[in-house]
């Protein structure tokens, strides 16, 4: 391609935070006019990559270079990148709900007169946007009483409003139903025509199939390949195949499964965002968990793993619709948390810090914290029944600390997240449900949290692990599910699964017709 | 230094605030001319700071939920005036009285709970409308009115124990009694903590633990003194009792039940509490009504004292309790204080104002320093967080083991607070990884 069909040149950009080398010399190429895909998997770097552009980390920050429209940019901040005429959307939307659409898309370039504000100018300037982007509404509307898709094309009537020639949307269709995802797509394509050149972040393959006129594949940090589109074709295995390719090393204990009789089964489960009515997180899944088994979920993040998991676990997340959850035999129906421990399950956060930790309690409050009752004798606490509890998990887990009286937040990742299994371990589960057992933890400490996890299966417990680490689902699963979109899209015993199937059946919501892509309209 | 430490344990720095209330007590002492240590001063200060204290008991619990209760004084003062107005009108007998206006407490919590928990309005509007509805209602009751209580609350506000047994003790027989009692279970305590720790593998030298015995029961012999050997018919005062019960029954609650545990948990981390099984809901409920029941005890204590219910009686008491409470090394933002350290703070309180003003100091002065001495038991607490050192009271609940000689990361003083947390330029983990918002807050 001609240096004049270039738009965008990034040349061995390399990132680095302590102890991380996030981007490592990605080089990427943008033609004028084109929609590039950016893909990658969970922690590649894609938004790494896109904050170097567009000034977040200002330059200085990173090593390498930014050629746009021919010339070299050494943005400092967010608006320095702005003023070229590169705007990028954020996964979470950036508005104010409480003001109204006017108001956010001049947020920060207000039309003026004189020194005040011009809001009849600002009136009739947005009405002129919300056009463009096909949204017909008042643009005095508070954004809050919009909807998830509208607030998108919001952000891009913001984005057309600063005289945009590069749009980056990062997962624009992550938080979107279908209908407004096709409609966002095709608003890209308008945009195309009218020669915006856009940056999509996505992890849906069918969507860059749909749209895009080049895909770029990040893994690791670094480019793994950048190669064109033909009409509106795309080669989905070459993408996943760059997506996951590495190779699993010995990295995991051998175990000799002992799988028993069906322990828990989920029937036609369904629920529905928090928020946002008509939404579906959880689509009609089905599965089972036996006895003795490590049940692998993959999908990516945003696919419903979280969600359906802890809607199982006393339907502390979203709104439950329907759906049967067989445990032992017996159908249960937990309302709450505390009656889903009773019942014999635990979960286990993604999210130790926030979720999983009180991270001014010491190793022993933390460990006895979900099963008070059994180191209570006549409605008292006893002190030293806590400390032996903590004492036996703080041996048998092997937690490094000087004593059981040491407060969580001195311990490293791996030993917190220990403390955390420990917790979850005392009150004796039938099931235990794993989200992201191994984040943030070293590898040693990973090695020893995945033979616990075998230890707790060949205690004949049933281990639900969700990871994003496909390597990891291979490693110690017996069985894997995969989800897409909140819909369960695939099941395959560990032994027959590779890291291409799995990617594919987590990133197409039709398992039986991965070639056909849904969702073009 | 070390000897030091063998004597209090790793619980050192659990007896400073305790320390400074004393060197506070000596130096009044001091420089009042001997003013400060008189039996009559001391049972004054407990009569008259009784309900404050209780009220800090309550207020505690509110605050380690991440809470804050500003209607207690306008609470405490709406049961005063329902119970004298019920004898005063209506007849009622006066433990009929009492009982009304306990009851009353306890349904007027509930109100308050109801609308921080049920409907999620936070505590600090909830109780703010708290404190202007009840005020505005005990006024419009007594229609401005000082309404006078029968004798018997005088007992309780403002009574003392009886008179019995041999006079060759030379001091007042039911104090005595106390202070025995309260000596033998200290030793009985402490012997019970030496074999624990002792089953747990720690060396516990004997002479520490008896120099612990010698040195506190020295102090409740000398306060049983204080309290038993002032003019006769008087002892350790009646509410001063009623405030020991409440203060022993409080911290088992807030330290050896489940329920202790779930406030601690909700203050700490209410997510997390929540996916572990704590109805977060009910635990918020209940420590609002437990502070208005609380604050109920309070005002039947004072119109006992003032042997009247009157219309602005409570005002500003909640200020004094929620300095209490912080002085005592609670938390802002929830998680962290002890019925026992706001105890503590509240006397430090109560012991500056007595002794300013035996000092001569004015009711102007006095407040500039109460209020300095709360920005600055407050700063120094915060200051210690940021060192990475946990607060002081903040030991008293936390129980470290040696204090502070943990592998500590350079990582963790931040997340305690929360304050210390930058925002995520340049933090690996949240910007390398596409990070999707948390479920939870989505």
């Amino acid at each position: 391609m001609t240096a004049s069909h270039v738009l965008l040149e990034m040349r061995r950009i390399t990132k680095e935070f302590p102890g991380v080398r996030a981007l490592d010399e990605v080089t990427m190429q943008v033609r004028r006019g084109d929609i590039h895909a950016i893909c990658g998997e969970n922690g590649a770097g894609k938004s790494t990559l896109m904050k170097v552009l567009s000034g977040v980390y200002p330059h200085g920050t990173y090593e390498g270079q930014i050629m746009f429209e021919g010339s070299e940019m050494n943005f400092s901040t967010i608006k320095s990148s702005e003023e070229k005429g590169i705007v990028i959307i954020h996964q979470e939307l950036a508005l104010i709900p409480e003001l109204s659409v006017a108001e956010n898309i001049f947020l920060g370039s207000e039309i003026m007169r004189g020194r005040l504000i011009d809001w009849e100018a600002s009136r009739l300037r947005a009405m002129d946007l919300l056009a463009r982007v096909g949204l017909d509404i008042d643009p005095d509307t508070a954004i809050k009483s919009l909807g998830v898709g509208q607030q998108q094309l919001v952000e891009i009537a913001k984005a057309l409003s600063k005289d945009v020639k590069l749009l980056i949307l990062d997962e624009p269709t992550s938080a979107l139903n279908e209908d407004d995802s096709a409609n966002l797509l095709d608003l890209m394509r308008g945009l195309k025509a009218k020669g915006i050149t856009c940056i999509m972040i996505s992890h849906k393959l069918n969507e860059i199939a749909a749209v895009s006129d080049a895909v770029t594949v990040i893994r690791d940090g670094r480019t793994v390949e950048t190669y064109e589109v033909v009409a509106g074709h795309v080669d989905e295995d070459r993408i996943i195949r760059a997506m996951v390719g590495r190779s699993i090393e010995n990295r995991y204990p051998s175990r000799e499964p002992h799988i028993g009789d069906e322990l828990m089964e989920v029937r036609g489960w369904n629920v529905e965002h928090p928020s946002i009515p008509g939404r579906l997180i959880v689509n009609d899944a089905h599965f089972t968990l036996r006895r003795g088994e490590v049940v692998g979920f993959a999908g990516l993040m945003g696919a419903g793993r979280t969600e359906l998991a802890r809607s199982i676990f006393g339907r502390s997340y979203g709104t439950w619709l329907s759906g049967q959850l067989i445990l032992d035999g017996e159908e249960i129906a937990p309302k709450n948390v505390e009656q889903a421990i009773a019942a014999g399950i635990a979960y286990v956060t993604e999210d130790r810090k926030t979720l999983g930790l009180n991270l001014i309690d010491s190793i022993k409050k933390t460990i006895v914290s979900a099963n008070l009752r059994d180191i209570v004798t006549r409605g008292l606490l006893q002190p030293r029944k806590e400390n032996k509890v903590a004492e036996k998990y703080r041996k048998e887990l092997r937690i490094k600390a000087p004593s059981v009286d040491v407060g969580v937040s001195t311990l490293s990742g791996g030993n917190q997240q220990k403390v955390v299994l420990a917790k979850w371990m005392y009150p004796a589960p039938k099931v235990l449900i794993l989200d992201e057992p191994t984040r943030g933890i070293d590898v040693g400490a990973k090695y020893e949290i995945y033979k616990l996890i075998h230890s707790l299966a060949n205690d004949g417990k049933a281990v639900m692990v969700i990871s994003s680490e496909l390597p990891e689902l291979l490693g110690i699963c017996d069985r894997i599910y995969t989800i897409c979109e909140g819909r369960i899209t695939g099941e395959l015993a560990a032994s027959d699964a590779d890291q291409e199937t799995l990617m594919r059946r987590m990133t197409t919501t039709s398992a039986t017709a991965p070639a056909a892509p849904a969702l073009i309209a | 230094m070390k000897h030091l430490k063998q004597i209090f344990g790793g619980s050192l720095q659990q007896y400073t605030m305790g320390l400074a209330l004393i060197l506070l007590v000596v130096v009044f002492n001091l420089v009042s001319g001997g003013r400060m240590l008189t039996s009559s001063n001391f049972q004054n200060l407990i009569s008259g700071n009784a309900y404050v204290l209780i009220l800090a008991i309550g207020m505690v619990m509110v605050i380690v939920i991440g809470q804050i209760d500003l209607s207690v004084g306008s609470v405490a003062g709406f049961v005063g005036m329902v119970t004298a107005l019920s004898i005063a009108q209506y007849g009622f007998p006066w433990w009929a009285g009492m009982l009304l206006g306990l009851v009353a407490g306890i349904v007027v919590g509930a109100w308050q709970g109801f609308w921080l928990a049920k409907i999620g309005i936070p505590g600090f509007i909830t109780t703010l409308a708290g404190m202007m509805i009840f005020r505005g209602l005990v006024i419009w009751m007594s229609k401005s009115i000082s309404v006078p209580v029968p004798k018997q609350f005088q007992f309780l506000g403002a009574g003392y124990l009886p008179e019995w047994g041999p006079a060759w003790t030379g001091m007042n027989n039911s104090t005595l009694l106390l202070g025995l009692i309260g000596a033998a279970w200290f030793v009985r305590s402490e012997m019970n903590r030496r074999r624990h720790l002792m089953e747990r593998g720690q060396e516990v030298p004997l002479w520490a633990s008896l120099v612990r015995i010698v040195l506190l029961v020295t102090v409740i012999g000398y306060v049983t003194y204080l309290f038993g050997s002032g003019r006769p018919g008087t002892s350790f005062p009646i509410p001063g009792v009623i405030l020991v019960i409440l203060v022993i029954i409080y911290h088992v609650l807030t330290h050896r039940t489940r329920f202790g545990r779930h406030i601690y948990a909700v203050g700490g981390n209410k997510a997390a509490a929540a996916l572990s099984g704590v109805n977060t809901q009910r635990t918020y409920f209940l420590v609002m009504m437990n502070m208005s029941f609380l604050a109920a005890i309070a005002g039947i204590l004072f119109i006992g004292r003032a042997t009247a219910a009157g219309p602005s009686d409570g005002t500003m008491w909640e200020l004094d309790a929620i300095a209490a409470v912080f002085i005592g090394g609670a938390a802002v933002s929830g998680g962290i204080g002890t019925v026992i350290g706001s105890i503590i703070g509240g006397l430090v309180m109560a012991v500056l104002n007595s002794g300013l003003m035996l000092m001569g100091v004015g009711a102007d002065q006095t407040q500039v320093i109460k209020g300095l001495v709360l920005l600055a038991a407050v700063a120094f607490d915060v200051y210690n967080k940021q060192q990475g050192r946990s607060s002081i009271i903040g030991h008293l609940m936390r129980n470290f083991g040696s204090g502070g000689d943990n592998e500590a990361g350079s990582t963790t003083a931040g997340s305690i607070t929360g304050q210390a947390e930058l925002p995520s330029a340049g933090g690996p983990v949240v910007d390398a990884i596409d990070t999707m918002p948390e479920p939870a807050q989505r």
